[in-house]
């Protein structure tokens, strides 16, 4: 077929777009996948039956704040990524502002502890299964960002692989929020970040294989 | 150069309205600034710059719907096109021709070859691979011109399948080429 009928092919009929679909398409992903988290925490792990006293602890809401933040600055970075000629620059700064709040509010609650209750803010109680719950919770939002992003047209694929995962583990780490019994300023810096890290780097590694387009 | 992005940018604009005869100059367009871009970095390959034109063009038409109008035409081209190059020379493992300079994305603009060479892949064959669901929306279509319901009487088929054989079929077309190259 030469070129010039490929474009007459192509040409024909109608070639109107739906506007804001890649929009529509990644909520969808983002939805679903929400849904799936949210299924997997409550049946393998559990909500908190304190979850009405936890309500009132500052720190919960924090917590919420935080990951949320989180969440929404890397959604940021998958839209731009998603589409041609798009840079996520500033989209991926703001990542670092929630991260930053949160080792603020760590340092304070480190220098105002006793040498004995250091411990206790940075391992808590859970730190050995943190990382991984909001691994596992992220299952279902990391496949869905990920068939989501394939039909849009990432063209930079690791990153754009880091950044379905990175979106994946904070959403994820929100869903986890419900179950996890921690509050300390440390223990979030520290292990929820992390368990994000873990998608993200699965997603820098397959990305590029999977994206492709 | 902004003579080049209005134009076309006015072009898609009106494309994606609907115009259909707006869409088949945008294409002829993007087409011979393809051809000229790539045939200046594909030197070592130059059997594959129009098969490469067409896999780009595809690709545009594929993922039309992720053009934001609020930014500059070139730009979502230019990366497109920059794409589907960097893949065509990972798949040919052609690590030599991966340290020519790709260069900026005004660059592409600046030159333009209409004059179109042979293909090595034919997309007819490819598309006669195609399932019917696939195959016959896109014949009847976008090769006979006929319409949506014509589509839908001649095939047996829905409306609504119709248009989703042309989406689908349009992408696996795509699909193939990967696959194959």
């Amino acid at each position: 077929m030469k070129t010039d009928d490929l474009i007459e092919m192509l040409a024909a009929g109608n070639g109107t777009t739906a506007a804001g679909a890649p929009g529509r398409r990644l909520a969808a992903a983002l939805g679903w996948g929400a849904l799936g988290a949210l299924l997997l925490m409550a049946v393998v792990l559990g909500v908190r039956q304190d979850l009405g006293r936890m309500a009132l602890e500052p720190m919960f809401w924090a917590k919420l704040a935080y990951t949320g933040a989180l969440a929404g600055a890397a959604l940021i970075v998958v839209l731009r990524l998603s589409r041609p000629g798009a840079r996520a620059g500033r989209a991926a700064a703001a990542l670092a502002l929630p991260l930053a709040a949160m080792w603020l509010l760590a340092a304070l609650a480190l220098g105002g502890a006793g040498p004995s209750e250091r411990d206790a803010l940075v391992f808590g109680t859970t730190w050995g299964v943190c990382a991984f719950n909001i691994a596992l919770i992220s299952l279902p939002l990391f496949a869905a960002l990920l068939w989501a992003m394939k039909g849009l047209a990432p063209t930079r694929l690791a990153l754009a692989g880091a950044a379905a995962g990175l979106l994946s583990g904070a959403a994820a780490a929100l869903v986890y929020s419900l179950h996890c019994p921690e509050l300390g300023a440390p223990f979030l810096g520290i292990w929820y970040p992390l368990g994000m890290l873990i998608p993200a780097a699965a997603g820098a590694i397959i990305g590029p294989r999977l994206l492709r387009w | 150069m902004d003579g080049a992005e209005d134009r076309l940018r006015r072009l898609f604009a009106d494309a994606l309205a609907g115009d259909a005869a707006a869409y088949r100059a945008f294409l002829k367009d993007l087409g011979a600034h393809l051809r000229g871009f790539l045939r200046k970095r594909l030197e070592r390959l130059p059997d594959d710059i129009e098969d490469l034109v067409q896999e780009t063009l595809l690709a545009i038409h594929n993922q039309r719907h992720t053009y934001d109008a609020g930014l500059p035409l070139t730009a979502w081209v230019h990366a497109i096109a920059r794409y589907k190059l960097v893949d065509l020379l990972r798949r040919r493992a052609a690590h030599e021709a991966m340290n020519q300079p790709l260069d900026d994305e005004e660059e592409w603009l600046a030159t333009e070859e209409t004059e179109s060479a042979g293909t090595r892949r034919d997309l007819a064959a490819l598309l006669a691979r195609l399932p019917d669901r696939h195959r016959l929306p896109i014949v009847h279509m976008k090769l006979e011109g006929l319409s949506v319901a014509e589509t839908a009487k001649r095939t047996g088929m829905s409306e609504s399948a119709v248009k989703v054989g042309v989406h689908r079929g349009l992408r696996a077309l795509a699909a193939m080429i990967r696959e194959e190259a």
